[in-house]
């Protein structure tokens, strides 16, 4: 349905080649679309609004040099901006000043406030702060259990509040208990509640004045749409918030909410969540953010993923054996494995520029986990022999690989030819100067003669 | 909806209040804490009363004149409360289309230019906007509209076009024999467990015997909350203990229920982000087994929706259709200030009528969901 901005802003710009200066008039056509992806991601329309006109005002006098495309001019300011706008200063936890330090954790139901509790108390734990966990949570059922849980599988202590209680007796006993046990960060999980009820924000006030925190962190979720200004707003307006926490970004939002919240708060984005997992709290970088804002995927964050699974050392084994005895059936494997490590098929595809919006069209066939297993299989049921050389490989090998592997010879058939076009790939690749030796890491370019390269 | 609950409640009056006995208590509290919570809202009596009367005759069908009697004044209540509910959302938004329309004499490019920031706060998104807009559009150039307030009355029968185009009926359809199997899934945090909560309370409201599911076991304490509103609601809930594979517990809680006179069974299904594919895997399971162990379960497969969600809505309702072929949604948190029009776009697109509507925590904050109503407590206002 759509395609991604840069595809749009090339088309956008194709007539503009060989002109000048980006003029108001040349680019406003440029912008409409630019104003669209932001939409489209959910930022806030007088966020965009405002975006838009000072993103005009620094494209326009730009040169049209030859080289880049004006799409691709125009993009990077925008990119620039948007970078610019969801940074910012550098944002960490303020954990120094009277300690025990007190954290508490706001938001509206269900953005995850609970959770981020205990992955930041699990995060804290591993820098050597002693956290202690307080749910304050009287309102939902089963609110305080859900801590408490969370906690005991972190080894973190949790207050033992009831639902009688009134939460802000329950922090301020949280705060001398945790005075008393000896424990330096309070993690104050509070009810979720929305922004338009007096009430409990008048409670939430009421916190704030008693156990002055060091760090009010509004909890949004990722996927929020246009009213998240809205709630952001009165959040900082009632509470002072310190800073954000982005959470469900392991979805497929895009996060227009990021720059809104910002834009409105004034509040650094400290963490995103990306996953149920305790461990799935990551720091939060602005420039991917702004990618996948303009849905331009999520390039770093791939290949980020991929350096994390690619072992450096196998990696310079295998260019080493490479050279010596070529690529393998073994190495396929080895290959096929590592991509499983880095994640589902179709997480991957989402992080490639591009891939997202394929991946949204109906008929798309689904990249098929399954087919990975079957090549493994197939792989596997291979002798040595025949993984190292795969020219041996006749019908009656055929047979029996099928059968052991529990496919059919097509299947088997079907492996060995992506093999073989692997094999051919890489020897085209093999023929370039900083082809293959370059890829896999190691390996010496050799120098020919120009007229040698094609 | 109503009528259906109705039609239900007449028809087995002996079976009213089943199990209720051990929980009287319990909704007791629960209604007085309700009624501490709004003690500006002096209506919130009636339904005390109700309560009041079946604790008092727990083992007598209610009468006939409580059910008579309950249909109109629920009915105004219903509204008087949805409104109510609906002021916050209503307000900023009729206050700003009345200022647009009143202030009008003639329809200019401006004035299309607000009600598009009007439609796209409401996340009713570009592509849906612009497809009202220009709609609107074609209608102003061939003259057939030319005062504000004539364009106004378009675009909100535009918008419940889209709303009541879906084939389906909005009202939900038991099987003729057997237990009705809901399944309830979402993204983490919807409100997927309130919202069962809220709707077994309905059901045990029209004298059905309500079981529910607990077959989120993977987040903390899920069953656990859903084993408290089994008590205020006073129905029985079926759980396994946490980290035990869902499709089991469904499982053996149909077999439960097989063996056992429920009219309605609720399944509860952990939150999960609907590009996590294994985790749609394990929906699809859940739904094959259940269609194993009673025929054509689940009758309904509900997908709650968050009223702050914005295009991502979209993304999720694509994603779970096509795992599990969604039959109707509910949108909740519609008491903020959010005005959940991605529903709109999500009816729009995949043909899935909207089922209930969540405005509060309360257990009867759960709401049929009617265009009409819907789209007039949006745009009502003092001077129509």
């Amino acid at each position: 349905m759509f395609e991604s901005l840069s595809g749009r802003l090339d088309s956008v710009f194709k007539k503009l080649r060989g002109h000048g200066k980006l003029t108001e008039e040349n680019i406003q056509e440029a912008m409409r679309e630019v104003r669209m992806a932001l939409l489209e991601a959910d930022v806030n329309f007088q966020v965009v609004k405002d975006f838009v006109a000072t993103v005009t005002e620094k494209a326009v006098g730009l040169d049209v040099v030859g080289s880049l495309a004006p799409g691709q001019q125009v993009i990077k300011v925008v990119h620039d901006e948007l970078v610019e706008l969801l940074g910012g200063d550098t944002a960490s936890l303020v954990l120094d000043g009277r300690q025990p330090v007190v954290i508490m954790m706001v938001g509206l139901q269900g953005s995850g406030k609970t959770t981020s509790s205990g992955k930041l108390a699990k995060m804290l734990q591993g820098k050597g702060r002693k956290p202690y966990l307080v749910p304050a949570d009287v309102y939902r059922p089963a609110a305080i259990d859900q801590l408490t849980i969370l906690g005991k599988s972190l080894g973190v202590p949790v207050h033992p509040s009831t639902t009688d209680q009134d939460p802000v007796a329950i922090c301020k006993s949280a705060l001398h208990a945790a005075k008393a046990a000896g424990h330096d960060t309070l993690l104050i999980d509070t009810a979720g509640r929305l922004h338009v009820d007096e009430d409990l924000m008048g409670e939430l006030a009421r916190i704030n004045s008693a156990l002055e925190p060091a760090e009010i962190l509004f909890v949004a979720d990722a996927m929020t749409g246009q009213d998240a200004v809205t709630v952001a707003e009165k959040f900082n307006q009632d509470l002072a918030i310190s800073g954000v926490i982005l959470t469900k970004m392991d979805g497929d939002a895009r996060g227009g909410a990021a720059l809104s919240i910002k834009k409105v708060t004034r509040r650094p984005i400290k963490f995103v969540g990306m996953g149920e997992g305790l461990d799935a709290l990551e720091p939060f970088h602005p420039d991917r953010v702004a990618s996948r804002i303009l849905g331009m995927g999520d390039v770093l964050t791939l290949i980020e993923k991929a350096e994390a699974v690619v072992d450096k050392e196998k990696a310079a084994k295998l260019a080493k054996k490479l050279k010596k005895e070529g690529f393998t059936l073994e190495d396929f494997l080895d290959q096929i494995q590592q991509i499983k490590k880095m994640g589902s098929l179709e997480q991957i595809m989402g992080m490639i520029p591009g891939m997202n919006k394929i991946k949204q069209l109906k008929n798309m066939p689904k990249p098929d986990e399954r087919e990975l297993v079957k090549v493994e299989s197939v792989i596997n049921s291979m002798t040595l022999k025949e993984r190292r050389n795969h020219a041996i490989i006749n019908s009656s090998r055929r047979q029996r690989i099928a059968k052991g592997s529990g496919t059919s010879v097509q299947d088997v058939n079907k492996v060995i030819k992506s093999y073989t076009e692997m094999l051919k790939m890489m020897k085209k690749m093999r023929g370039q100067p900083g082809g293959l030796g370059a890829m896999v890491g190691g390996g010496k370019k050799r120098k020919r003669p120009k007229g040698l390269t094609r | 909806m109503l009528g259906w609950f109705k039609k239900k409640f007449e028809s087995r009056p002996e079976e009213e209040q089943g199990p209720g006995g051990q929980t009287v208590a319990e909704p007791q509290a629960m209604v007085a804490n309700g009624e501490a919570a709004e003690s500006s809202d002096v209506d919130s009596a009636p339904p005390v009363a109700v309560v009041a009367e079946q604790l008092g005759q727990p083992s007598a069908p209610a009468s006939e004149f409580a059910a008579d009697n309950k249909e109109p004044e629920a009915g105004l209540k219903f509204f008087k409360r949805l409104k109510e509910r609906l002021a916050k959302t209503h307000d900023s938004f009729v206050a700003r289309v009345d200022e647009l329309f009143l202030g009008k004499k003639v329809i200019d490019q401006e004035l299309f230019d607000e009600l598009e920031e009007i439609l796209i706060m409401a996340d009713l998104g570009v592509g849906v906007t612009r497809e009202i807009l220009d709609r609107s559009r074609a209608k102003v150039k061939r003259k057939e509209l030319c005062e504000p307030l004539a364009l106004k009355k378009a675009i909100k029968e535009q918008i419940l076009a889209y709303l009541q185009q879906t084939d389906r009926p909005a009202d939900l359809v038991m099987p003729r024999q057997g237990p009705f199997v809901i399944m309830v899934l979402g993204v983490n945090g919807v409100g997927k467990t309130t919202t069962i909560g809220k709707l077994a309370y309905k059901f045990r409201q029209a004298g059905q015997n309500v079981l529910l599911v607990a077959a989120d076991t993977f987040r903390a304490a899920a069953s656990e909350q859903l084993q408290i509103w089994g008590q205020r609601i006073g129905v029985e809930v079926f759980t396994r203990p946490a980290g035990a594979d869902p499709s089991s517990v469904v499982f053996d809680g149909l077999e439960y229920a097989n063996a056992r006179n429920f009219d309605v069974i609720i399944v509860d299904t952990a939150g999960r982000l609907h590009t996590q594919v294994n985790l749609m895997e394990e929906l699809k399971k859940i739904k094959r087994v259940m269609g194993k162990k009673i025929e054509n379960a689940p009758h309904e497969t509900m997908l709650v929706i968050d009223a702050t969600t914005g295009q991502n809505g979209i993304s999720q309702a694509r994603l779970f259709n096509e795992g599990v072929e969604l039959t109707g949604l509910a949108l909740t948190k519609l008491d903020g200030t959010a005005k959940g029009g991605i529903v709109v776009n999500i009816c729009h697109e995949f043909n899935i009528p909207i089922r209930f509507i969540g405005i509060g925590e309360q257990m009867e904050d759960l709401r049929d969901f009617n265009p009409q109503d819907f789209i007039d407590a949006l745009f009502a206002n003092d001077h129509e």
